[in-house]
Protein backbone atom coordinates (compact mmCIF):
# COMPACT_ATOMS: atom_id res chain seq x y z
CA UNK A 1 0.00 0.00 0.00
CA UNK A 2 3.09 2.12 0.72
CA UNK A 3 3.70 3.98 -2.48
CA UNK A 4 7.35 2.71 -4.30
CA UNK A 5 8.36 6.07 -5.64
CA UNK A 6 7.21 8.20 -2.41
CA UNK A 7 10.11 9.31 -0.37
CA UNK A 8 9.31 9.22 3.66
CA UNK A 9 10.42 10.85 6.92
CA UNK A 10 11.79 9.50 10.47
CA UNK A 11 8.32 11.17 11.84
CA UNK A 12 6.09 9.01 9.54
CA UNK A 13 5.51 11.92 6.75
CA UNK A 14 5.24 10.82 3.10
CA UNK A 15 6.59 13.01 0.22
CA UNK A 16 5.64 12.76 -3.25
CA UNK A 17 7.60 15.09 -5.35
CA UNK A 18 6.76 16.17 -8.20
CA UNK A 19 10.12 17.12 -10.70
CA UNK A 20 8.07 19.32 -13.36
CA UNK A 21 6.26 21.43 -11.05
CA UNK A 22 8.88 21.18 -8.27
CA UNK A 23 6.29 21.02 -6.23
CA UNK A 24 5.82 18.65 -3.27
CA UNK A 25 2.80 16.64 -1.51
CA UNK A 26 3.21 15.71 1.98
CA UNK A 27 1.47 13.35 4.18
CA UNK A 28 1.35 11.35 7.02
CA UNK A 29 2.07 7.26 6.23
CA UNK A 30 -0.52 4.50 7.31
CA UNK A 31 1.40 3.68 10.05
CA UNK A 32 1.27 7.06 11.90
CA UNK A 33 -2.41 7.09 11.46
CA UNK A 34 -2.47 3.32 13.02
CA UNK A 35 -0.48 4.16 15.86
CA UNK A 36 -2.22 7.68 16.85
CA UNK A 37 -5.80 6.09 16.23
CA UNK A 38 -9.26 7.49 16.74
CA UNK A 39 -8.30 10.46 15.09
CA UNK A 40 -10.13 13.82 16.34
CA UNK A 41 -8.45 17.16 15.15
CA UNK A 42 -6.08 17.87 12.96
CA UNK A 43 -4.14 21.87 13.11
CA UNK A 44 -3.13 22.72 9.47
CA UNK A 45 -0.84 25.59 8.23
CA UNK A 46 -2.10 28.46 6.11
CA UNK A 47 -1.08 28.79 1.97
CA UNK A 48 1.99 30.80 2.12
CA UNK A 49 3.56 29.73 5.38
CA UNK A 50 6.89 29.29 5.01
CA UNK A 51 8.32 25.79 6.58
CA UNK A 52 11.19 24.60 7.70
CA UNK A 53 12.72 20.84 7.25
CA UNK A 54 12.80 19.04 11.15
CA UNK A 55 10.08 21.86 12.38
CA UNK A 56 6.15 21.56 12.91
CA UNK A 57 4.06 22.63 10.66
CA UNK A 58 0.89 21.41 12.45
CA UNK A 59 -0.48 19.10 15.11
CA UNK A 60 -2.54 15.77 14.87
CA UNK A 61 -4.41 14.74 17.94
CA UNK A 62 -6.44 11.74 18.82
CA UNK A 63 -8.70 10.54 21.92
CA UNK A 64 -5.38 9.22 23.43
CA UNK A 65 -2.25 11.21 21.93
CA UNK A 66 -1.00 14.54 20.24
CA UNK A 67 1.64 14.34 17.74
CA UNK A 68 3.34 17.14 15.73
CA UNK A 69 3.40 17.16 12.21
CA UNK A 70 6.82 17.51 11.02
CA UNK A 71 7.99 19.13 8.04
CA UNK A 72 10.23 17.36 5.96
CA UNK A 73 11.10 19.53 3.55
CA UNK A 74 12.18 23.77 3.96
CA UNK A 75 10.02 25.77 1.38
CA UNK A 76 6.58 27.82 1.20
CA UNK A 77 3.28 26.08 1.46
CA UNK A 78 0.98 26.57 -1.78
CA UNK A 79 -1.98 24.49 -1.18
CA UNK A 80 -3.35 22.60 2.12
CA UNK A 81 -5.79 20.19 2.17
CA UNK A 82 -9.33 21.71 3.49
CA UNK A 83 -11.24 18.54 3.23
CA UNK A 84 -9.66 16.34 5.04
CA UNK A 85 -10.10 18.22 8.57
CA UNK A 86 -13.81 17.80 8.37
CA UNK A 87 -13.39 14.12 7.19
CA UNK A 88 -10.19 12.58 9.41
CA UNK A 89 -11.45 8.94 8.09
CA UNK A 90 -9.65 9.68 4.62
CA UNK A 91 -6.75 9.52 6.47
CA UNK A 92 -7.29 6.26 7.49
CA UNK A 93 -9.08 4.95 4.37
CA UNK A 94 -6.12 6.60 1.49
CA UNK A 95 -3.39 8.13 3.71
CA UNK A 96 -1.04 8.71 0.80
CA UNK A 97 -3.58 9.51 -2.01
CA UNK A 98 -6.68 11.73 -0.55
CA UNK A 99 -5.39 11.97 3.00
CA UNK A 100 -2.50 14.45 1.41
CA UNK A 101 -2.04 17.41 3.81
CA UNK A 102 -0.10 20.17 2.42
CA UNK A 103 1.35 20.93 -0.82
CA UNK A 104 4.98 22.67 -0.71
CA UNK A 105 7.25 24.71 -3.19
CA UNK A 106 10.41 23.61 -1.97
CA UNK A 107 13.46 25.63 -1.68
CA UNK A 108 16.44 23.11 -1.83
CA UNK A 109 15.05 20.31 -3.39
CA UNK A 110 18.65 18.67 -2.75
CA UNK A 111 16.63 17.93 1.19
CA UNK A 112 14.88 15.29 -0.27
CA UNK A 113 17.74 13.39 -0.76
CA UNK A 114 17.86 13.40 2.72
CA UNK A 115 15.04 11.50 3.40
CA UNK A 116 14.22 7.41 3.17
CA UNK A 117 12.71 5.11 0.25
CA UNK A 118 10.19 3.31 0.62
CA UNK A 119 12.49 0.37 1.55
CA UNK A 120 14.44 2.17 3.73
CA UNK A 121 11.21 3.23 5.88
CA UNK A 122 10.16 -0.02 6.13
CA UNK A 123 13.33 -1.45 7.46
CA UNK A 124 13.45 1.75 9.96
CA UNK A 125 9.75 0.70 11.45
CA UNK A 126 10.84 -3.03 11.69
CA UNK A 127 14.05 -1.44 13.87
CA UNK A 128 12.28 0.38 15.54
CA UNK A 129 9.49 -2.22 16.42
CA UNK A 130 11.99 -4.66 17.74
CA UNK A 131 13.82 -1.69 19.96
CA UNK A 132 10.41 -1.00 21.15
CA UNK A 133 10.32 -5.22 22.23
CA UNK A 134 13.75 -5.02 23.49
CA UNK A 135 12.42 -1.94 25.37
CA UNK A 136 9.24 -3.79 26.55
CA UNK A 137 11.09 -6.69 28.01
CA UNK A 138 13.47 -4.26 30.25
CA UNK A 139 10.81 -1.61 31.30
CA UNK A 140 10.24 -1.54 35.38
CA UNK A 141 9.12 1.78 36.27
CA UNK A 142 8.28 2.68 32.96
CA UNK A 143 4.44 3.93 34.50
CA UNK A 144 2.87 5.36 31.00
CA UNK A 145 -0.92 5.76 32.33
CA UNK A 146 -0.98 9.25 32.45
CA UNK A 147 -2.85 9.95 29.18
CA UNK A 148 -5.19 7.42 30.25
CA UNK A 149 -7.49 6.11 32.83
CA UNK B 1 5.38 0.33 41.95
CA UNK B 2 8.64 -1.96 41.16
CA UNK B 3 9.67 -5.46 39.49
CA UNK B 4 8.04 -7.12 36.97
CA UNK B 5 4.27 -5.94 35.82
CA UNK B 6 1.33 -7.97 37.53
CA UNK B 7 -1.08 -9.76 34.71
CA UNK B 8 -4.34 -10.67 35.53
CA UNK B 9 -6.21 -14.14 34.78
CA UNK B 10 -7.06 -12.82 31.71
CA UNK B 11 -3.97 -11.51 30.32
CA UNK B 12 -3.87 -14.18 27.57
CA UNK B 13 -7.15 -13.45 26.76
CA UNK B 14 -5.99 -9.87 25.93
CA UNK B 15 -2.95 -10.90 23.68
CA UNK B 16 -5.07 -13.10 22.19
CA UNK B 17 -7.85 -10.72 20.89
CA UNK B 18 -4.56 -8.59 19.98
CA UNK B 19 -5.17 -6.16 22.11
CA UNK B 20 -2.62 -3.18 22.67
CA UNK B 21 -0.85 -3.21 26.29
CA UNK B 22 0.07 -1.06 28.80
CA UNK B 23 1.92 -0.98 32.04
CA UNK B 24 -0.62 0.53 34.35
CA UNK B 25 -0.29 1.13 37.56
CA UNK B 26 2.06 -2.08 37.93
CA UNK B 27 -0.38 -4.25 35.90
CA UNK B 28 0.24 -5.21 32.06
CA UNK B 29 -3.77 -4.20 31.45
CA UNK B 30 -5.46 -4.30 27.82
CA UNK B 31 -5.72 -0.54 26.50
CA UNK B 32 -7.66 -0.99 23.69
CA UNK B 33 -8.79 -3.79 21.23
CA UNK B 34 -10.90 -2.37 18.32
CA UNK B 35 -10.33 1.14 19.01
CA UNK B 36 -10.96 3.75 21.84
CA UNK B 37 -14.70 5.20 19.64
CA UNK B 38 -15.87 2.04 18.37
CA UNK B 39 -15.47 0.66 21.81
CA UNK B 40 -17.35 3.42 23.64
CA UNK B 41 -20.10 3.13 21.17
CA UNK B 42 -20.35 -0.57 22.11
CA UNK B 43 -21.30 -0.14 25.68
CA UNK B 44 -23.43 3.08 25.10
CA UNK B 45 -25.64 1.66 22.37
CA UNK B 46 -25.52 -2.16 23.12
CA UNK B 47 -22.92 -3.99 25.85
CA UNK B 48 -19.58 -4.05 26.27
CA UNK B 49 -16.80 -6.25 28.70
CA UNK B 50 -14.23 -5.59 31.10
CA UNK B 51 -11.56 -7.05 32.67
CA UNK B 52 -11.09 -5.39 36.02
CA UNK B 53 -9.39 -8.07 37.60
CA UNK B 54 -6.36 -5.01 39.00
CA UNK B 55 -8.87 -3.91 41.08
CA UNK B 56 -8.51 -3.99 44.42
CA UNK B 57 -10.69 -6.85 46.55
CA UNK B 58 -10.53 -6.91 50.36
CA UNK B 59 -12.54 -8.81 52.55
CA UNK B 60 -13.05 -7.41 55.98
CA UNK B 61 -13.80 -10.11 58.96
CA UNK B 62 -14.21 -10.67 62.48
CA UNK B 63 -16.60 -9.58 65.33
CA UNK B 64 -15.37 -5.99 65.74
CA UNK B 65 -15.12 -5.28 61.38
CA UNK B 66 -18.65 -2.58 61.73
CA UNK B 67 -16.61 -0.34 64.19
CA UNK B 68 -13.47 -0.68 62.46
CA UNK B 69 -15.32 0.39 59.11
CA UNK B 70 -17.34 2.94 60.66
CA UNK B 71 -14.20 4.36 62.05
CA UNK B 72 -12.31 4.22 58.65
CA UNK B 73 -15.17 4.96 55.93
CA UNK B 74 -17.39 8.01 55.52
CA UNK B 75 -20.37 7.02 55.21
CA UNK B 76 -22.53 5.57 58.08
CA UNK B 77 -22.00 1.82 57.81
CA UNK B 78 -25.36 1.01 59.85
CA UNK B 79 -27.55 2.46 57.66
CA UNK B 80 -26.35 0.06 54.77
CA UNK B 81 -28.74 -2.25 54.51
CA UNK B 82 -27.22 -6.58 54.46
CA UNK B 83 -26.46 -6.87 50.45
CA UNK B 84 -26.39 -2.98 48.94
CA UNK B 85 -23.32 -1.53 47.97
CA UNK B 86 -22.31 1.63 48.59
CA UNK B 87 -19.40 4.30 47.11
CA UNK B 88 -17.34 6.06 50.00
CA UNK B 89 -13.60 7.38 50.77
CA UNK B 90 -10.83 6.39 53.13
CA UNK B 91 -9.58 10.12 54.27
CA UNK B 92 -6.54 11.45 55.77
CA UNK B 93 -6.83 13.57 58.96
CA UNK B 94 -6.80 16.30 56.84
CA UNK B 95 -10.23 15.15 54.92
CA UNK B 96 -8.72 14.53 51.67
CA UNK B 97 -8.83 10.90 50.12
CA UNK B 98 -6.65 8.09 50.55
CA UNK B 99 -8.85 6.64 47.97
CA UNK B 100 -12.26 6.34 46.85
CA UNK B 101 -13.58 3.02 47.22
CA UNK B 102 -17.41 0.81 47.23
CA UNK B 103 -18.64 -0.90 50.15
CA UNK B 104 -20.64 -4.01 49.84
CA UNK B 105 -22.32 -4.40 53.03
CA UNK B 106 -22.48 -7.84 54.82
CA UNK B 107 -23.71 -10.61 54.18
CA UNK B 108 -21.40 -12.53 56.15
CA UNK B 109 -18.33 -10.46 56.15
CA UNK B 110 -18.27 -7.09 54.36
CA UNK B 111 -16.13 -6.62 50.92
CA UNK B 112 -14.22 -3.42 49.81
CA UNK B 113 -13.32 -3.34 45.77
CA UNK B 114 -10.66 -0.57 45.86
CA UNK B 115 -8.18 1.12 43.08
CA UNK B 116 -5.79 -0.80 41.44
CA UNK B 117 -3.12 1.96 42.42
CA UNK B 118 -3.98 2.41 45.66
CA UNK B 119 -4.22 -1.18 46.93
CA UNK B 120 -1.20 -1.96 48.37
CA UNK B 121 -1.21 1.73 50.54
CA UNK B 122 -4.59 1.06 51.62
CA UNK B 123 -3.82 -2.48 53.38
CA UNK B 124 -1.47 -0.57 54.94
CA UNK B 125 -3.59 2.31 56.10
CA UNK B 126 -6.30 -0.15 56.60
CA UNK B 127 -3.71 -2.61 59.15
CA UNK B 128 -2.50 0.71 61.09
CA UNK B 129 -5.74 1.85 62.17
CA UNK B 130 -6.80 -2.21 63.36
CA UNK B 131 -8.65 -2.47 66.68
CA UNK B 132 -10.46 -5.45 68.17
CA UNK B 133 -11.20 -8.73 66.60
CA UNK B 134 -10.76 -7.74 62.30
CA UNK B 135 -8.86 -9.77 59.39
CA UNK B 136 -8.26 -8.05 56.16
CA UNK B 137 -7.98 -10.55 54.02
CA UNK B 138 -6.75 -9.29 50.41
CA UNK B 139 -8.45 -11.79 47.42
CA UNK B 140 -6.87 -9.38 45.03
CA UNK B 141 -4.89 -12.18 43.36
CA UNK B 142 -7.42 -15.13 44.14
CA UNK B 143 -10.40 -13.91 41.84
CA UNK B 144 -11.07 -12.12 38.64
CA UNK B 145 -13.32 -9.31 37.91
CA UNK B 146 -15.00 -9.12 34.85
CA UNK B 147 -18.09 -6.29 33.92
CA UNK B 148 -20.66 -6.47 31.44
CA UNK B 149 -21.85 -2.56 30.68
CA UNK B 150 -24.55 -1.28 28.40
CA UNK B 151 -28.20 -1.20 28.19
CA UNK B 152 -28.34 -4.97 26.79
CA UNK B 153 -26.28 -6.05 30.14
CA UNK B 154 -29.51 -7.84 31.70
CA UNK B 155 -30.21 -10.05 28.56
CA UNK B 156 -26.08 -10.49 27.74
CA UNK B 157 -25.92 -12.41 31.48
CA UNK B 158 -28.41 -13.89 31.10
CA UNK B 159 -27.65 -15.88 27.69
CA UNK B 160 -24.04 -16.03 28.66
CA UNK B 161 -23.94 -17.33 32.29
CA UNK B 162 -27.45 -19.00 32.19
CA UNK B 163 -28.29 -16.48 35.63
CA UNK B 164 -31.42 -14.27 35.81
CA UNK B 165 -30.20 -10.62 37.32
CA UNK B 166 -32.78 -8.56 36.37
CA UNK B 167 -34.46 -8.30 39.76
CA UNK B 168 -31.01 -6.77 40.99
CA UNK B 169 -31.38 -3.17 42.16
CA UNK B 170 -28.86 -0.67 41.12
CA UNK B 171 -25.90 -1.10 43.42
CA UNK B 172 -27.26 -3.71 45.03
CA UNK B 173 -25.26 -7.58 45.19
CA UNK B 174 -26.00 -11.10 45.50
CA UNK B 175 -24.74 -14.38 44.88
CA UNK B 176 -26.65 -16.00 41.93
CA UNK B 177 -25.18 -19.75 41.16
CA UNK B 178 -21.69 -19.50 41.09
CA UNK B 179 -21.21 -16.09 40.73
CA UNK B 180 -20.72 -13.09 43.01
CA UNK B 181 -22.39 -10.72 41.35
CA UNK B 182 -23.33 -6.30 41.58
CA UNK B 183 -24.74 -4.06 39.80
CA UNK B 184 -22.46 -1.29 39.55
CA UNK B 185 -19.90 0.36 36.80
CA UNK B 186 -17.85 3.49 35.80
CA UNK B 187 -19.49 3.94 32.55
CA UNK B 188 -22.74 5.93 33.26
CA UNK B 189 -24.69 2.47 31.78
CA UNK B 190 -26.51 -0.33 33.26
CA UNK B 191 -24.18 -3.41 34.05
CA UNK B 192 -22.50 -5.92 36.19
CA UNK B 193 -19.34 -6.45 37.60
CA UNK B 194 -19.16 -10.12 38.75
CA UNK B 195 -16.01 -11.78 40.49
CA UNK B 196 -14.83 -15.36 39.13
CA UNK B 197 -12.49 -17.62 40.69
CA UNK B 198 -9.13 -16.97 38.87
CA UNK B 199 -9.12 -20.93 37.56
CA UNK B 200 -12.46 -19.97 35.52
CA UNK B 201 -12.17 -16.89 33.96
CA UNK B 202 -10.98 -17.18 30.57
CA UNK B 203 -13.58 -19.87 30.29
CA UNK B 204 -15.81 -17.35 31.15
CA UNK B 205 -14.42 -14.36 29.44
CA UNK B 206 -14.54 -16.16 26.46
CA UNK B 207 -18.00 -17.28 26.75
CA UNK B 208 -19.06 -13.42 26.33
CA UNK B 209 -16.75 -12.92 23.48
CA UNK B 210 -18.30 -16.17 21.71
CA UNK B 211 -21.09 -13.93 22.39
CA UNK B 212 -20.15 -10.97 20.29
CA UNK B 213 -19.33 -8.88 23.45
CA UNK B 214 -17.05 -6.39 22.65
CA UNK B 215 -14.35 -6.18 24.57
CA UNK B 216 -13.67 -2.75 25.98
CA UNK B 217 -9.90 -1.60 26.97
CA UNK B 218 -8.93 1.34 29.71
CA UNK B 219 -9.07 3.90 27.05
CA UNK B 220 -12.58 3.61 26.02
CA UNK B 221 -12.89 2.92 29.97
CA UNK B 222 -11.86 6.01 30.94
CA UNK B 223 -13.81 8.67 28.14
CA UNK B 224 -16.74 6.74 29.68
CA UNK B 225 -16.36 7.31 32.57
CA UNK B 226 -15.39 11.03 32.50
CA UNK B 227 -18.93 11.88 29.82
CA UNK B 228 -20.19 10.71 32.50
CA UNK B 229 -18.40 12.66 35.21
CA UNK B 230 -17.29 9.74 37.49
CA UNK B 231 -14.03 10.82 39.07
CA UNK B 232 -10.70 9.34 38.89
CA UNK B 233 -8.58 8.67 41.77
CA UNK B 234 -4.83 10.61 40.71
CA UNK B 235 -6.76 12.77 38.48
CA UNK B 236 -10.01 14.50 39.79
CA UNK B 237 -9.34 13.00 43.22
CA UNK B 238 -6.34 12.91 45.33
CA UNK B 239 -4.44 13.95 48.78
CA UNK B 240 -4.91 17.57 48.02
CA UNK B 241 -8.31 17.44 47.29
CA UNK B 242 -11.85 17.16 49.72
CA UNK B 243 -14.76 14.57 49.26
CA UNK B 244 -16.76 18.29 49.19
CA UNK B 245 -15.13 20.11 46.87
CA UNK B 246 -15.61 17.50 44.36
CA UNK B 247 -19.30 17.25 44.87
CA UNK B 248 -19.48 13.94 46.53
CA UNK B 249 -21.35 14.84 49.64
CA UNK B 250 -23.69 11.54 49.25
CA UNK B 251 -21.09 9.44 49.96
CA UNK B 252 -19.70 11.61 53.26
CA UNK B 253 -21.97 11.47 56.44
CA UNK B 254 -21.01 14.51 58.32
CA UNK B 255 -23.26 13.82 61.28
CA UNK B 256 -22.60 10.27 61.40
CA UNK B 257 -20.38 8.68 64.37
CA UNK B 258 -16.89 9.37 64.62
CA UNK B 259 -14.54 8.87 61.29
CA UNK B 260 -11.11 9.72 60.35
CA UNK B 261 -10.94 12.96 58.63
CA UNK B 262 -14.92 13.90 59.58
CA UNK B 263 -13.17 17.02 62.28
CA UNK B 264 -10.98 19.03 59.31
CA UNK B 265 -13.85 18.51 56.67
CA UNK B 266 -16.35 19.77 59.39
CA UNK B 267 -13.94 22.67 59.97
CA UNK B 268 -13.55 23.51 56.40
CA UNK B 269 -17.06 24.42 55.59
CA UNK B 270 -18.36 24.88 52.45
CA UNK B 271 -15.65 24.76 50.02
CA UNK B 272 -13.93 27.67 48.14
CA UNK B 273 -13.81 25.56 44.97
CA UNK B 274 -15.54 23.15 42.95
CA UNK B 275 -15.17 20.18 40.62
CA UNK B 276 -16.93 21.74 37.22
CA UNK B 277 -17.69 20.54 33.98
CA UNK B 278 -16.53 21.98 30.76
CA UNK B 279 -17.00 21.68 26.84
CA UNK B 280 -14.43 22.89 24.73
CA UNK B 281 -15.77 25.25 21.65
CA UNK B 282 -12.45 23.51 19.61
CA UNK B 283 -11.90 19.94 19.01
CA UNK B 284 -8.46 19.90 20.76
CA UNK B 285 -8.25 18.07 23.42
CA UNK B 286 -8.01 19.74 27.18
CA UNK B 287 -6.02 17.11 28.87
CA UNK B 288 -4.70 16.56 32.89
CA UNK B 289 -2.39 19.46 34.11
CA UNK B 290 -3.70 22.02 31.64
CA UNK B 291 -4.26 25.61 33.30
CA UNK B 292 -7.92 27.12 32.84
CA UNK B 293 -8.13 31.08 33.09
CA UNK B 294 -10.81 33.49 33.96
CA UNK B 295 -10.78 36.71 32.24
CA UNK B 296 -7.25 36.53 31.68
CA UNK B 297 -5.97 35.40 35.12
CA UNK B 298 -5.39 31.58 36.17
CA UNK B 299 -8.51 29.65 37.88
CA UNK B 300 -7.62 26.01 38.01
CA UNK B 301 -6.72 23.04 36.61
CA UNK B 302 -7.94 20.60 34.31
CA UNK B 303 -7.77 17.34 36.20
CA UNK B 304 -9.42 15.09 33.61
CA UNK B 305 -9.95 15.88 29.71
CA UNK B 306 -10.97 14.26 26.83
CA UNK B 307 -12.91 13.70 23.65
CA UNK B 308 -16.74 12.70 24.13
CA UNK B 309 -17.58 10.37 21.54
CA UNK B 310 -21.34 10.88 22.24
CA UNK B 311 -21.21 14.60 22.51
CA UNK B 312 -18.75 15.05 19.94
CA UNK B 313 -17.08 17.73 21.81
CA UNK B 314 -13.94 17.77 23.61
CA UNK B 315 -14.68 18.01 27.77
CA UNK B 316 -13.22 18.13 31.07
CA UNK B 317 -13.33 18.30 34.81
CA UNK B 318 -10.80 21.29 36.62
CA UNK B 319 -11.63 22.67 40.01
CA UNK B 320 -12.66 26.27 39.76
CA UNK B 321 -13.30 28.94 42.23
CA UNK B 322 -17.12 28.40 43.77
CA UNK B 323 -18.01 31.67 41.89
CA UNK B 324 -17.35 30.00 38.88
CA UNK B 325 -19.40 26.90 39.13
CA UNK B 326 -22.66 28.50 37.52
CA UNK B 327 -23.25 27.17 34.23
CA UNK B 328 -22.45 29.18 31.11
CA UNK B 329 -19.48 30.53 32.88
CA UNK B 330 -16.98 31.13 29.76
CA UNK B 331 -13.40 30.49 30.68
CA UNK B 332 -10.31 29.58 28.67
CA UNK B 333 -7.70 26.49 29.05
CA UNK B 334 -4.41 26.90 28.06
CA UNK B 335 -3.78 23.89 24.99
CA UNK B 336 0.04 23.91 24.47
CA UNK B 337 -0.12 27.35 24.83
CA UNK B 338 -3.21 29.00 22.81
CA UNK B 339 -5.88 29.91 24.61
CA UNK B 340 -8.77 28.04 23.53
CA UNK B 341 -12.74 29.08 24.94
CA UNK B 342 -14.92 27.12 26.75
CA UNK B 343 -17.80 26.72 29.18
CA UNK B 344 -18.80 25.58 32.74
CA UNK B 345 -21.69 22.98 31.89
CA UNK B 346 -23.57 20.89 34.15
CA UNK B 347 -21.97 17.62 35.11
CA UNK B 348 -22.51 14.88 33.92
CA UNK B 349 -21.95 15.31 30.81
CA UNK B 350 -24.07 12.37 29.77
CA UNK B 351 -26.71 10.54 31.42
CA UNK B 352 -28.34 7.72 30.12
CA UNK B 353 -32.28 7.12 29.56
CA UNK B 354 -33.32 5.14 32.53
CA UNK B 355 -36.11 2.66 31.21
Amino acid sequence: MRPDDYKYSESHEWIKYNEKKKEATVGITDYAVKQLADLVHIDLPKVGDNIEQGAPFGEIESVKTVADLVSPLTGKIIEVNKEVGGDLDTLKEEPFEDGWLIKIKPSDPAELESLMTKKEYEEFLEASEEDKEDKDDKKDEDVDEDDFV
Amino acid sequence: MSGKPLRTPLYGAHVKLKARMVDFHGWEMPIQYAGIIEEHTAVRTRVGLFDLSHMGRVRIQGRDRRAFLQKILTINVDKVPEGKCRYTFFLTEKGTPIDDLILYAGGPDDFLVVNASNRERDLEWMKSHLSGDVKIVDETLETALIAVQGPRSVETVKAVLGIDPSGMGYYTFATLGEFFVSRTGYTGEDGFEIIVPAARSVEIWEKFIDHHVAPIGLGARDTLRTEAAMPLYGNDLDEATTPLEAGLTFAVDLDKPEFIGQTALKAAGAPGRRLVGLVMESKRIPRQGFEVFHEGKKAGVITSGTWSPVLERSIAMAYLPTALREPGTAVEIDVRGRREKASVVKLPFYRRKKS
